[in-house]
């Protein structure tokens, strides 16, 4: 087996995953390399949530009886965890949404409703860059189309890094938000935030950024990136789906005005206007996921039991190994940064003309999944001239055995195609 | 799921370029990418060309070369029934076993029974049939036209 320096003890973290084990297509092993799309939950996190509903289980912030202040405790208790997870000065920073897609549309919905000197309008203009996940392009196309204001955007390099040769010309005094993503869902790109966020701060812009691909990976400190709002989302962390965190500033939080009206963000309401809660709960209209914000505090405690550092150190070495492991398939075109530098653990890539729909598909047949398409990232499909890519990712329990699966299942579409 | 029809198909495209045509269309499968431009040429109510390009998987661009095969030089009524076979068979969610009969409608176009198990891939097996579908109703609709003007 291969040995490669930085590498968790897998054997033993395999064991906390049930679905690991299981076989697929006849008997064969499966190997989940698709966990920029989702991860797999570990047993602490199930149990979370089954112990919930089995003893907790009441709505939050509202009864008086034990269930409904242990239900609260429990979910206030997960805002806590969420807090200290990404250093979060406050934990009243911290929103619970659905998903890091409604976090990034909460940021728009709050800047198009704002007054001065947020509002965003015709005279102002958004900038973003071209290797966003749809869900940090769609909802500033809205904005600009229903406010006039003008979307712009950062090109990409060959090589798949951002081109911030013309920074100065994209981030102007005009700007008033600049949202972009720290590690790209399909490039795998991690971006240069201190760049981008010192040139926003020079022009008074405010600064999103997107980390539902680095959240789950390495250790994500809010301060240190000197953003004004970083959303990412649960079920990537191991956590369940239906559960999204938005961190934002205190005083924009306070500032800015909500965007779902109803239950919970309220002060007072009378027939003819409403006074809000403070934040967070300001933007947490409606009984919001409460065992699923119970289940990604026992994934952030199950993630801090082994070691954000040591699950960046760990992905690392098996993304060196996958770039030179896939380096000795013919025709393999890696799609993005060809070294593990500056890089997370998302490898997309072409192989020859075989279509990444019949490579998705015959890998599978040998019980290895990969996830096939634009990966809701088109415009990056389009910038390169290809239609779709293959894309292996990899997570705390991923291993080089598994890769290797995945070097000679290459092999086997080569030959059936070729 | 890939039979070896199908991978014929895929390798060795039949009737593939596009040649000259009453009507073109071009159709998209926005999940995956594939892509088709379709053009029909009637002789009446008979199919005297399908000619296509195309880029995608081997299951859309082999469909398409299998429609091909199936449609060029039938009566438009026979194609139909032979479109809407195939239809049902790729719609059948991998329940329909093809018989005898269906064999003899469908020929080759069989082989994508497998196909039909994959909710996924239909919509790759039904690309081209779904362009072609639209082009002919451009094509009669075109030509009924013509008619009414020269009538």
């Amino acid at each position: 087996m291969t040995q490669l320096p930085g590498l968790l003890d897998t054997e033993a973290i395999r064991k906390d995953f049930p679905i690991l084990d299981r076989q697929v297509h006849d008997g064969r092993k499966l190997v989940y390399l698709d966990n920029a799309a989702t991860s797999q939950k570990p047993r602490q996190v199930l149990d979370a949530l089954s112990e919930y509903y089995e003893r907790y289980n009441a709505n939050v912030h509202r009864g008086v009886h034990v269930l409904a202040e242990e239900a609260t405790a429990l979910y206030e208790g997960a805002r806590d965890k969420v807090a200290a997870f990404i250093n979060a000065p406050s934990r009243d920073e911290v929103i619970f949404t659905k998903n890091a897609s409604e976090s990034l549309n909460l940021v728009a919905n709050m800047l198009g409703w704002a007054d001065e000197p947020y509002r965003v309008d015709s005279e102002t203009e958004i900038v973003i860059t071209e290797m966003e996940h749809h869900s940090n392009i769609v909802p500033w196309q809205l904005l600009a189309q229903r406010t006039g204001a003008k979307l712009k955007w950062f090109g990409l390099t060959d090589d798949g890094r951002l081109d911030l040769s013309n920074i100065d010309e994209i981030i102007t005094e005009k700007t008033k938000i600049v949202s972009f993503v720290l590690v790209s869902n399909i490039l795998g790109t991690v971006n240069p935030v201190e760049a981008i966020v010192r040139r926003a701060q020079e022009v008074g812009a405010l600064v999103c950024v997107d980390a539902s691909q680095a959240a789950p990976h390495m250790p994500l400190d809010v301060q240190a990136l000197q953003a004004d709002f970083v959303a990412f989302t649960g079920h990537k962390m191991c956590g369940p789906t239906g559960i999204g965190v938005l961190w934002g500033r205190q005083e924009l939080l306070e500032d800015l005005p909500p965007f779902l009206g109803g239950g919970e963000m309220i002060e007072t309401v009378s027939m003819h206007s409403s006074t809000y809660a403070p934040a967070p709960h300001k933007f947490e209209a409606g009984t919001p996921p409460i065992a699923q914000a119970v289940g990604l505090g026992a994934a952030i405690d199950y993630l801090d039991s082994i070691g954000m550092d040591k699950i960046l150190a760990h992905e690392h070495a098996l993304t060196e190994y996958a770039v030179q492991r896939l380096a000795e398939v013919p025709d393999l075109r890696i799609i993005g940064p060809t070294t593990a530098e500056d890089r997370g653990a998302a490898i997309s890539f072409t192989l020859g003309d075989i279509h990444p729909h019949d490579v998705g598909q015959v890998l599978d047949e040998e019980g290895i999944a990969v996830r096939v398409g634009h990966h809701c990232a088109r415009p990056v499909c389009l910038r390169y001239g290809i239609p779709a890519t293959t894309r292996a990712s990899f997570y705390l329990y991923s291993t080089p055995a598994e890769i290797d699966a995945l070097v000679e299942g290459l092999e086997h579409v080569r030959n059936f195609f070729g | 799921m890939y039979q070896e029809v199908i991978l014929d198909h895929y390798k060795h495209p039949h009737g593939r370029g596009l040649r000259d045509g009453d009507a073109e269309v071009h159709h998209v499968n926005p999940t995956c990418g594939d892509e088709i431009t379709l053009r029909v040429k009637y002789d009446g109510t008979r199919i005297e060309d399908v000619s296509y390009e195309g880029q995608g998987c081997s299951i859309s661009q082999a469909s398409a070369s299998v429609l091909n095969d199936l449609l060029v030089g039938k009566d438009l009524a026979e194609a139909q029934r032979i479109q809407e076979t195939f239809l049902e068979l790729m719609q059948s969610k991998g329940k329909i076993e093809p018989d005898d009969a269906m064999e003899e409608v469908l020929e080759d176009a069989v082989a994508f029974s497998g196909v039909s198990k994959y909710p996924a891939r239909v919509k790759c097996a039904l690309l081209s049939w779904m362009a072609w579908k639209d082009a002919t109703a451009q094509a009669l609709d075109a030509g009924a036209d013509a008619e009414r003007k020269t009538a």
